[in-house]
């Protein structure tokens, strides 16, 4: 199995609190792997760090063999690297297909061309890649008027404009309708497998981790607690303790939220 | 070193209205987020107010009595100026209230020469501090020392207010958090309007208590307000003791400039504070601001196709129009619309970075400016031919650009602001006082385009195709790659980052863009008028080109070119009005309140609402 991503010893303190300490895994290739956790476990900040939106205080992140510790997002984007964020952050002002069309101009190092039209420019990838996530018939309505659940999906064309073999989903169904988030979790497993990439993604909803993921970390104040298969995790008693042990009742919640 | 003392005194001294006038628009950005360029008027009002209140009220008592008074005055007309105009603003984008302060300024602006004529007034002095005290031989007046006395008990009494009182807590509350405040159940309204009291109160007493070292004119709104936006910059935004470090800092400096660098009075300020900018982007005592709203708030811009077949039609039809004025109009017709093409060319460049790009400038005169001296320096001290001193004007414009533009883009919001603004004064003060290269006050004259372009109606015609073909330009360029990731840059910068976009880099290329294209419209202004002084470098001038995009609507892609265009022609009729600032003033507050979507905005929606036109993407 080759290793895609090689996570060692990612440390992230603000002033005295450890926000993420010491953790350690890999993604392989086609690997479609969850990271979940109790708010405020520290998993937004792992992803931040593993896409270069914050400086890790100590460790080291290699992509395919590479060193990119603490290099900027763009850099990493670069290296082929897609993201999709806890709250999208599309473009506003333009259309569903010039969302993906600007993603694959950036790819295609065309940023600043001054002769063409960039909504000519490569409008047909952009429909492809809708295609793929159901959200062709929808290509040329504004962005700003889509609903919640479409704004992720078009999210998730956007990050496969640069032909990523990582993907990095932060939440990717969070907001959703249960219906809606089942669609999205097989979505993104058919395209883990048509395309063979990997993609590690943080969640809440347990019935979608435990129903599509390969393999589940769990994370617990900043320490990675586990790292196996469904079965193996859902047996670990240290993550027991902390979703059902200690009187919270985050799995409770968590089914629910 | 008696001197030193004396300069280091009256330095000291003459923080204490700018320390009054700044402490109050700080108070006011840090919990409103308003950044009210009127707020030079109030001092103006208080000033006013002073003298008339000192004339009836006699002695000692009245002379303090009537600065308190004043205060007060000040303070109340600013509730009623934060009632009527702020409050309908409050969630519209930066830009806008800026707009919203600007109508204040013109308005108070004919109010006060209303009511008080256009005479200067001269200052009382002080009762009991009439006369000077020597201190190491120098004379200083004793009214100095009164005021370095006073100074820290004002700074201290703010202090308290701010630290120990529940008005204090709320106001430190809001700064951080509105929106917490609000749900924690204060009245947000009824703060904001406290706050503004206050603010306007202490610029009124600012006003009032230099009365005695400045006297009462109509220039003074304007210029305490750039040194104002210096110290609160430098002090950082929402800081009261910044404001005051600040204050002192400044005032001391300028005293010693005057002494030491005459030739660089106007320029140190400004030098003092990019430099502050540079090391602390948030001021010397400010916090981080998180300033990414540009014109972003409200409804998003809609997305944008290149002008479609009937577009084409009506520009083509219009550019027909144009070629033929020369044959039917006058002489006079062809100067006026040089003259319009040329401030749309400009105002069309600033909208290319402030709507598209999302960088609201204070500052785009430097450029315009910038261009026109720039040619106008060639053609003075080494003789080039117009043609290539033509040329040079936008890659000046443009080189000035990226210079300035790789420190401004570096900061963001209204931090970003200042520092353009602070960039264009640099360039306007060398103008005004490098007397020895560029003329200073009396500018470069005979400056005049080559003799086949000398007539009226050939220059008319190479301003039209280079005037327009710059309009075209950035048109063009807006729905490029190009354009299109400034747009990127402005939506969603965390996006555009992840997806492989140098947003930075993409908004320093739209920046020199901009600079060069504004230069270009410099280049075609010094030629048209044969001369070029430092008012073209003005703040005014900068404002000029803000308004208008605003007039035309900030949302759209042709409402720098409508506003320029709508603003120029009217302007001509409407200066020669006696009150035309007032009227002036009034349109921009109602345009801010009444119709923010500017001209073609308006227009846009107006016509979809009645069916005559469906945009391609109107819902």
């Amino acid at each position: 199995m080759t290793v895609v991503l090689k996570v060692e010893n990612l440390s992230k303190h603000f002033g005295g609190l450890r926000a993420v300490n010491g953790v350690t895994f890999d993604v392989a290739r086609g690997e479609l792997k969850a990271l979940i956790g109790p708010n405020g476990a520290g998993k937004s900040t792992c992803f931040n760090m593993l896409m270069g939106q914050l400086k890790p205080s100590a460790g080291r992140v290699s992509l395919n063999g590479e060193d990119i510790t603490g290099k900027p997002p763009r850099d990493i984007w670069r290296r082929g690297v897609g993201r999709t964020f806890q709250i999208t952050g599309t473009y506003q002002s333009m259309t569903v297909a010039e969302n993906v069309q600007m993603a694959l101009i950036s790819h295609h190092r065309k940023i600043f061309a001054i002769r063409p039209f960039a909504h000519k420019l490569y409008r047909d990838e952009a429909l492809a890649l809708l295609e793929i996530v159901g959200m062709a018939d929808q290509a040329d309505r504004a962005c700003a008027i889509l609903a919640y659940g479409d704004l992720k999906r078009l999210e998730l064309a956007i990050a496969l404009a640069n032909n990523p073999t990582l993907l990095l989903m932060d939440e990717p169904t969070a907001g959703m309708a249960p219906k809606e988030r089942e669609r999205l979790m097989q979505l993104t497993a058919d395209i883990v497998r048509d395309r063979n990439i990997s993609v590690l993604f943080t969640e809440h909803d347990m019935d979608v981790v435990f129903a599509h993921a390969h393999h589940i970390m769990v994370l617990n104040r900043g320490e990675l607690i586990a790292d196996g298969t469904a079965a193996e995790v859902r047996n670990n008693a240290q993550v027991q303790e902390v979703y059902l042990g200690g009187g919270t009742l985050y799995a409770k919640e968590d089914a629910h939220a | 070193m008696g001197l030193f003392a004396a300069q280091l005194i009256t330095g000291l001294a003459n923080a204490a209205a700018l320390f009054l006038v700044a402490s109050g628009l700080s108070l006011i950005f840090g919990v409103t987020r308003i950044v009210n360029f009127a707020h030079g008027s109030l001092y103006m009002l208080g000033a006013y107010f002073g003298v008339t209140l000192m004339q009836m009220l006699p002695g000692g008592f009245g002379f303090w009595g009537s600065v308190l008074l004043s205060g007060l005055i000040v303070g109340l007309i600013g509730v009623v100026i934060e009632i009527c105009v702020l409050r309908p603003v409050y969630r519209a984008p930066e830009l806008f209230q800026l707009v919203a302060t600007f109508g204040v300024i013109l308005v108070i602006q004919d109010l006060t020469l209303m009511i008080w004529g256009a005479d200067d007034q001269i200052g009382p002095r002080a009762p009991g501090l009439k006369s000077v005290v020597r201190i190491l031989g120098e004379p200083i007046p004793q009214y100095d020392l009164a005021l370095i006395a006073i100074t820290p008990f004002i700074l201290l009494a703010l202090w308290w207010l701010i630290t120990k009182t529940r008005i204090g807590i709320l106001v430190r509350a809001a700064t951080q958090d509105r929106t917490m405040v609000g749900a924690l159940g204060v009245n947000q309204s009824w703060l904001f309007t406290g706050v503004f009291f206050l603010g306007s109160a202490l610029a009124g007493l600012g006003g009032a208590i230099q009365l005695p070292k400045g006297g009462a004119d109509l220039l003074m709104d304007l210029n305490i307000i750039s040194a104002v936006f210096v110290v609160v910059v430098i002090g950082g935004m929402g800081s009261i003791p910044g404001a005051f470090v600040a204050s002192v800092l400044i005032s001391v400096l300028n005293v010693f400039g005057v002494a030491y660098l005459p030739q660089s009075t106007l320029v140190l300020m400004y030098v003092v504070m990019a430099v502050v900018l540079l090391i602390r982007p948030y001021g010397l005592l400010g916090r981080e601001e998180k300033g990414g709203e540009h014109g972003q708030v409200g409804e998003p811009d809609r997305p944008i196709r290149p002008a479609g077949l009937v577009g084409r039609s009506l520009v083509a039809a219009l550019m027909v129009a144009l070629a033929l004025i020369p044959v039917f109009g006058s002489n006079f017709t062809q100067v006026l619309l040089t003259d319009i093409i040329i401030f749309c060319l400009f105002a069309a460049s600033l909208q290319f970075m402030l709507s598209t790009g999302g960088l609201v400038s204070f500052g785009h005169a430097a450029y315009f400016g910038g261009g026109a001296y720039a040619a106008a320096l060639l053609v003075t001290h080494a003789g080039t031919p117009m043609e290539l001193a033509f040329l040079f004007a936008p890659f000046a414009a443009g080189l000035l650009a990226i210079i300035f533009g790789w420190f401004c883009i570096r900061l963001s919001g209204v931090y970003f602001a200042m520092l353009t603004l602070a960039f264009s004064q640099l360039v306007w003060s060398a103008a005004f006082q490098w007397y020895d290269v560029t003329g200073g006050d009396d500018g470069l004259v005979n400056i005049w385009p080559s003799e086949w372009l000398s007539g009226t109606t050939t220059y008319y015609y190479f301003t039209l195709i280079v005037g327009v073909g710059g309009i075209i330009l950035l048109r063009h360029l807006t729905h490029t790659p190009l354009g299109y990731a400034l747009r990127a840059g402005r939506d969603s910068d965390r996006q555009a980052e992840a997806t492989g976009i140098n947003v930075k880099l993409v908004q320093w290329t739209g920046f020199a863009v901009a600079g060069a294209l504004a230069g270009l419209a410099g280049g075609l202004f010094v030629f048209s008028k044969g001369s070029i002084f430092p008012n073209e470098l003005e703040i005014a001038k900068s404002f000029d080109a803000l308004i208008v995009v605003f007039l035309g609507g900030v949302k759209t892609l042709s409402g720098g070119v409508v506003g320029a265009a709508f603003m120029d022609g009217v302007r001509d009729w409407l200066t020669r009005l006696e009150y035309w600032r007032l009227i002036l003033g009034l349109l921009i507050i109602a345009v801010v309140i009444i119709a923010p979507n500017g001209i073609v905005g308006s227009l846009r929606k107006g016509a979809e609402r009645l069916g005559f036109y469906r945009g391609e993407f109107s819902e």
